[in-house]
Order: structure tokens, then sequence, then C-alpha cells
């Protein structure tokens, strides 16, 4: 009977069903045809099969940890695996038999093929069963290897898979730089070679044991070095980081410029979101707001079209546009200051609101242009050249991006910064401290709404045209969430953030559709199972190792 | 000389009268405690002398100045700084950066200045940096310092949040049940280190208690609240021996056996 117990039968069916269930429902919305059409390895691996594997893949690697043996551990991971079969399965006996397409539009043959592995009814679902139980044993191998070596085949995987999921980009790249033939011989069809895809596997993998093997000898050897060469070291790492950042363009080309422009744009409004909402607790649901205002300013001022009041040069209607989108943050601050936590949510959502409306409006059309917007305006200039390519405009984004980034670390780490924290964490006491906190507030929404509005202003130069629409509540509420799936409080959460939620978005065209979905569904997984984040702030990160002794006060604040 | 006078306070809820008529008078240098039943009126004083609470009468009066009316910040800034009944740390802040926060009212640095570094900014978060690890010292917390205050032990938590307070370097400080949750053995030593805020800072205190072994130890004055109510004042033995302090008690239970151990 004890066996019965560590096998634990039923939860590895309910493991198996809810990863069925997953693959089937992500099938049945279309999106597993739609992926298919993007291949990882040539002929081997499509985007859209590999979505199938992964909620069985995860799951059943989740089976195997909670085993208490080793041997019940590959049971329960192939019958998670094989579990999981069973709703396509079902999918495609239905399909076989009734016409399903009347109710479900995107259970198309297309689809029926991809699951059935093109082999027909029968066959097609022993291979599925094969194969699902197949990755349930896999799982559950990988999962018992020793942590260091599962640790780098598990980077390895995700390395390959990445750059597979890349290909098209990667081709592209290639082929500027070292000619057709040479990307060849990678990719092919915009897939990677099978050949290379396992190079790539064995590399990153050797490279990642390398790694964690002398990783922390290297860590070691840092930490004994003395304090003065450690801060020459530090600003090495920085000064290497500002040369790849400043070359970037060159490598990226004009399509991913873009790209990374809009990334940039949303990181400059999640650094100054982060003050107001991670650093200083304050939840602001209305941030747009000041991204369209100082939007507005910028097209109002410079616009050459009939709108435009200044024809002023975009280096002079910045700091004007950043001052609007400040003295808006502190108008919105003061009506709200007293409010907390669910109230200030819904004020600010209101303020957000108000202000796209009034630019939608009839009243202010002869000056903001109502729906029609605000056209022609020029993009900026600098020492004569008009930056107009993506990989021009880039410099703007990351002098700004910088700008911010710096700000919100020096005062993170000042007594402003421990004053913002002070009131997250308890208003009342915060205050019977001494701290002034209308002052304090004010400062959290003023800064967060300069940045924000410095946002709006390149925006508005880098599009030449701005629509009331651009400004609606998903750009506040996308701006939220990049900061909690980076990490609350952090600033290089808030740039890995943006990556995940407004670059891969832009990089996998297909998901366009399936965006918000896309987001929900990260959001649940992130809440569930990394609650603090991709990148968490140093506290958070404490508090994951509440118990680990440190050690008594190396603090940085003082060297830097 | 008195720090702290109190004259004909009183504080209403609706219809509920939670200190009434009180008046009260904290000499200079001394210990003092406020005791009484649940409920009588202890806490809601502290939030009147802090400025949680606007006293609905009278004044009270703090190194000769009138200080109702003020805000809470603003009355730290004068001098007085308080511990509260349930902690109320900043959880997910560092013990550091608790006893950093409570040193706000002396910090003189403006917060541009922080994005430049000027000279300035530095060397003020340099000293209070060092008299932070001094405080942390002081309470007999080193080495806990880079730990969140959530996590630390909880007679830990009350040191910190009085290490907290004094980085105010208050004249006043008024502590809510400094030893509730605390064995005897720790209740004595908490007894000790109260005793030397005084003798070693020369801080005033004024402190609310239940345990009455602690509160005959060390007060010298004793001031007892019964439903919003002064009902009597005097040194420990003149409280111990009062027939009014012996009924309240009584009537309101366990806490009446406490007062005649404490004999």
């Amino acid at each position: 009977m004890t066996t019965m117990q560590d096998f634990n039968l039923r939860k590895a069916i309910n493991l198996g069903l809810i990863a069925g269930f997953i693959s089937l429902f992500i099938s049945v919305i279309g999106l597993t045809a739609l992926l298919s059409k993007r291949q990882l390895i040539a002929g081997i691996l499509t985007l859209g099969q590999l979505l199938i594997f992964l909620a069985t893949a995860l799951l059943s690697y989740q089976a195997a940890e909670k085993s208490s043996k080793k041997s019940t551990a590959v049971l329960n991971s192939v019958i998670v695996g094989l579990v999981s079969a069973i709703p396509l399965a079902f999918l495609i006996v239905f399909e076989s038999l009734i016409d399903l397409r009347q109710f479900f539009v995107n259970i198309s043959p297309d689809l029926i093929k991809i699951i059935s592995f093109g082999q027909g009814t029968t066959t097609g679902i022993a291979i599925l069963f094969a194969a699902m139980g197949l990755v349930g044993l896999i799982m559950s191998l990988v999962y018992l290897l020793p942590p260091q070596i599962r640790r780098s085949i598990i980077t390895g995987l995700v390395a390959t898979l990445i750059i597979g999921t890349f290909s098209e980009l990667l081709t592209e790249r290639l082929r500027v730089f070292f000619g057709v033939a040479f990307s060849k011989t990678i990719f092919q069809s915009k897939a990677l070679l099978p050949s290379v895809a396992a190079i790539i596997l064995i590399v990153v993998t050797a490279l990642s044991f390398v790694w964690t093997k002398t990783g922390d000898g290297i860590k070691q050897r840092f930490d004994v070095i003395p304090d003065r060469q450690k801060r020459y070291l530090r600003v090495g790492n920085w000064v290497v980081l500002l040369i790849i950042l400043f070359l970037l363009p060159q490598f990226l080309g004009s399509y991913l410029s873009e790209v990374i422009n809009n990334v940039g744009i949303f990181v400059l409004m999640g650094l100054g979101l982060n003050i107001v909402v991670g650093f200083a607790g304050l939840l602001d649901l209305g941030y747009v707001a000041f991204f369209a205002i100082g939007a507005y300013t910028m097209a109002v001022m410079t616009s050459t079209g009939s709108l435009g009041v200044g024809h002023v040069s975009f280096w002079l209607a910045l700091p004007v546009s950043v001052t609007a989108a400040t003295l808006a943050g502190i108008m919105l601050g003061t009506p709200v200051l007293r409010m907390r936590g669910d109230y200030l949510a819904i004020v600010t959502l209101g303020f957000g609101e108000i202000i796209r409306i009034l630019a939608n409006s009839d009243m202010l059309k002869s000056f903001l242009g109502g729906a029609q917007g605000i056209l022609n305006i020029p993009k900026p200039e600098f020492m004569g050249t008009v930056l107009i390519q993506p990989a021009q405009l880039y410099y703007v984004v990351l002098a700004g991006c910088l700008l911010a980034a710096f700000v919100s670390y020096r005062l993170s780490r000042s007594r402003l910064g421990r004053q913002w924290m002070a009131i997250r964490e308890d208003e009342d006491v915060a205050k019977a401290m001494g701290i002034n906190l209308v002052k304090t507030k004010l400062l959290a929404f003023a800064i967060g709404a300069a940045f924000s509005g410095l946002a709006g202003a390149i925006f508005a130069s880098k599009l030449t045209s701005i629509f009331p629409h651009s400004f609606n509540l998903l750009i506040s509420i996308n701006v939220l969430c990049l900061i909690i799936v980076g990490g609350m409080g952090s600033l290089p959460g808030v740039v890995v953030g943006a990556l995940i939620l407004v670059g891969l978005p832009e990089l996998l065209r297909e998901f366009a559709e399936y965006r918000y979905l896309m987001y929900g569904a990260l959001l649940i997984v992130m809440m569930l199972a990394k609650p603090e984040g991709f990148w968490p702030s140093a506290i958070q990160r404490r508090e994951l190792h509440a118990f680990k002794d440190t050690e008594p006060v190396p603090d940085s604040t003082q060297t830097e | 000389m008195p720090i702290l006078t109190a004259n004909n306070v009183t504080k209403r809820f609706g219809g509920l009268v939670a200190v009434n008529d009180y008046s009260f008078v904290l000499g200079e240098g001394s210990i003092t405690s406020i005791i009484g039943p649940n409920g009588a009126g202890k806490t809601t004083f502290f939030n009147c002398i802090t400025g949680f609470y606007q006293a609905d009468e009278g004044e009270i009066v703090f190194n000769e100045q009138k200080i109702n009316g003020y805000s809470t910040d603003q009355i730290t800034r004068f001098g007085i700084a308080r511990t509260y009944q349930n902690i109320r740390l900043f959880a997910n802040m560092t013990a550091i950066e608790n006893i950093l926060v409570g040193e706000e009212p002396r910090l003189k640095s403006f917060w541009i200045e922080a994005i430049f570094r000027t000279p300035r900014f530095v060397r003020d978060e340099q000293k209070a940096e060092e008299e932070a690890k001094r405080l942390l010292q002081y309470v007999g917390l080193t080495g806990l310092g880079d730990q969140l205050a959530r996590n630390l032990p909880y007679g830990a938590q009350r040191r910190l949040e009085i290490a907290r307070a004094l980085a105010s370097q208050p004249k006043l400080l008024l502590l809510d049940e400094p030893t509730a949750g605390m064995n005897p053995h720790e209740s004595t030593e908490m007894m000790h280190f109260i005793r030397g805020l005084r003798d070693d800072l020369g801080i005033t205190i004024l402190l609310i208690e239940h345990d009455m072994r602690v509160v005959m130890g060390i007060s010298e004055n004793i001031s007892v609240l019964d439903f919003g109510e002064k009902i009597a004042e005097g040194t420990p033995q003149e409280i111990q021996h009062n027939p009014r302090v012996i009924e309240a008690y009584l009537g309101s239970g366990t806490a009446g056996a406490g007062l005649a151990h404490a004999n």
C-alpha cells in the first residue's frame, strides 16, 4: 500500500489532465496551427508543436519534482505525459467523426494534421501518446540528473529553442554581415538546421556547465579583491555595457532598432511608474495621462502642420514637454494625497481617461485636432542631421533611458528613496517618523510623470503624428504589467519586463491576435510561480533568502 | 521641572469618551507608567500626545510649547518619539534602513543632491549610517543590520522599534507595552534596558505597561486610568495600596492578581 501512496496516481493524472487541457485549449483557439508556420528546427520542430509539448513538459517535470522516490518520479512523469495526450486524442477522434469546425472555427484540417503528426487517426493517436510519454520520460530523466548538469542542459535547451524561434531574424542579420553562404550553413528556410541545433545545444550546455563549475570560484575571487579594484571592475563592466549599448544599432539593423526603440519608450515609462508604484507604493492606473501630455506638448510646439504653434526645435520643446507632464503630475498628486490603495487607483484611472477624452473632444479640437490628431511632427535634428532612421533615433531613446535609470538609481539609494519605501510600508508610522507626506508623495508623482512626459515627447517625434487613441488605458496597464513581470521596484526588472511584454510581441508577430491572452497567461503563471518578478529588486531577493546569515554592514551606499 | 503637561485632556469617539478630563504632569528625566485595565484609554492618550488623534478638549504642553493641533511629523520634530503596542516596523526594509528612516528629522540634504551626490549629501548619509550602526549596537542587534525587519525575532523587533525611535534623538520616549509577549527573563532585560535609556541618554520615559512586575520595578511614578478617567496617581507603593486601583483591577479580573503578586 505504501507504494500506492508514493505513486500518487491521482495527482499525476490530475497534472496530466491539466497539461492536456492546456494543449487542447491552445489548439482549439488556433494558436497551434498559427505557430506551426514558424519552424524552429528545419523539418523537425515547429513552434506550434513546441507549444503542445510545453505544458506537458513543465507539468511532468513538476510531477517528478514532487515524487518522493526516483523510481516513482519516472513513473509519475510518464503518467502525466500519457494522460496529457488524452484530450488531444479525443479531439482527433471527434474530428474524424463529426465536423467540429461548425462550433470551433479554428479546428482546421491543418491542426489535426499537426497533432496527429500527419499520420491519420489511429497511427496519429499512437504517435501522440508515444511522443507525450516520451516528453514525460525525458523530463523525469532531466530531473534525475545531478543539479549542475540539469541546469546546464535546461540552459542549452532554452538557448537552442530561443535561437530557433528567431531564426528568421537571425538569418536576415547573418546575411547582412557574413553573406548568404554563411547564413545557409546555419539556417535553412527560416529554421535552424538540425545539425546546427545539436551543436548549439551541446556547446551552450557545455559552456553553462563550465560556468557553474568555475563561476563560484570567480565570484569568490571577486569577493576577496580589495574594494578599490572592485570598483574599477564595476566601472569597467559599465563601460563595456555602455559600449555595447552604443554600438547596438549597428548590429540590429532598421527593423530591430525600431523594436528596441519601442521597448525603450516603455522602459522610460516603466522607470517612471516604478518610482510611483514600486518605490512609493502609490497605485497609479492613469499613468498614460502624463505620456499623452508629454506627446501633445511636443506635437503642438513642433508640428509644421496647421495645429503647430511654436514650430520650435525638438530640443527646445523637450524640456517644456517634461515640465508640462511634471506639473500635471503635481496637479494630479495634490487632490489624491489622502487616498490609498484602491481609491487612489480609481481616481488616477479617471484622470487618465479624462486626459484622453479631452484630447479627443470637440472642445479642444482646434488645438489638439480631436480624433484626427496632430500630424507633421518633425523628427529630432542633431548637429545638422535629421534623425530619420530608427537606428539614429535609438540614441535619443537610449539617452532618455540612461538618464531616467541614473536618477532612479541615485534616488532609490538616498534619503528620498527610504522615505518612499517607508510610505509604502506604513504611511502613518512614516509620517510619525517626521516624514513630510505631502512633499514625498508629490515628488514621486512629479518625477514619475516627468519620465513619462519625456517618453511621450520622444514618442510623438518618433511617430511624427499622434492620435488620442494611442493613449488609452491599455498603455497604463501595459506599463504596470511590465513592472510586475520584471519585479516591483527593480530597475533591471523594468528593462526585462519591457523586453518581454513589448519586445517579444513585436518579434512574434503571429501572436498579435493573442497578445492579451498571452499577457494574461504570463501574469497568472508569474504570480503563481515567481511573484517577485524575473529580476527582483535586492529587497525582494533578500526576502527570499530570509534566514541566510548576512554579513554585518558593508553597504554600497557610502562607497559609490 | 515638567517636560510634558496634559491639562484636562478629553477625547471622544462618537458617544464614547475614551479619555475624560485627564490631567497629568511628567517630570523631566523621570520614568513614569500609565496603567489601567484594557480599554481604559491609555493608548488613546498616547495617540493624543503624538498627534495621531487630536484631543477634543484640553491642552498638551511639551517643553513649554503647546503641541496639540500639530501633526505627527511635527511633534516628532519637537522631540517626542514612540513605539507601538503591536510592533509597527517597516517590515520590508532592513533593520538599518528602519533606523535611518528614524533619523529623518535630523537629516538635512535636499533630494536633488542625491542625484549629483554632493559632498554634503555624502557626508550626511555617511554620518546617518554610522549613527544607525551605533544605535543598532546600542540595542544589541549588531550584525542584524541587513536583515529585513520582518525576519527578526520578536524581541529583536521590539528593540529595533526602540532604536528607530531613539534615532530621532527624542527628549521624551513613549513606549506602548514594551514587554508585551515577552517571558519573565526577557522582560527583566527590557526593564534594565529602559532604565539605561534614562540613565545613559537622559531621555524621559513614559510607558504603558500591563506587566505589574515591570511597572512596579522601574516606575518612579504611576498614573492609573479607568474608563478614560484618572483614578489614582503616585509612587508604586501608593498605587499598590490604593483601594480604588485594587477595585478597578479586581473588577477587570486577571490583572488584579498581578497587582497583588507584585507586592
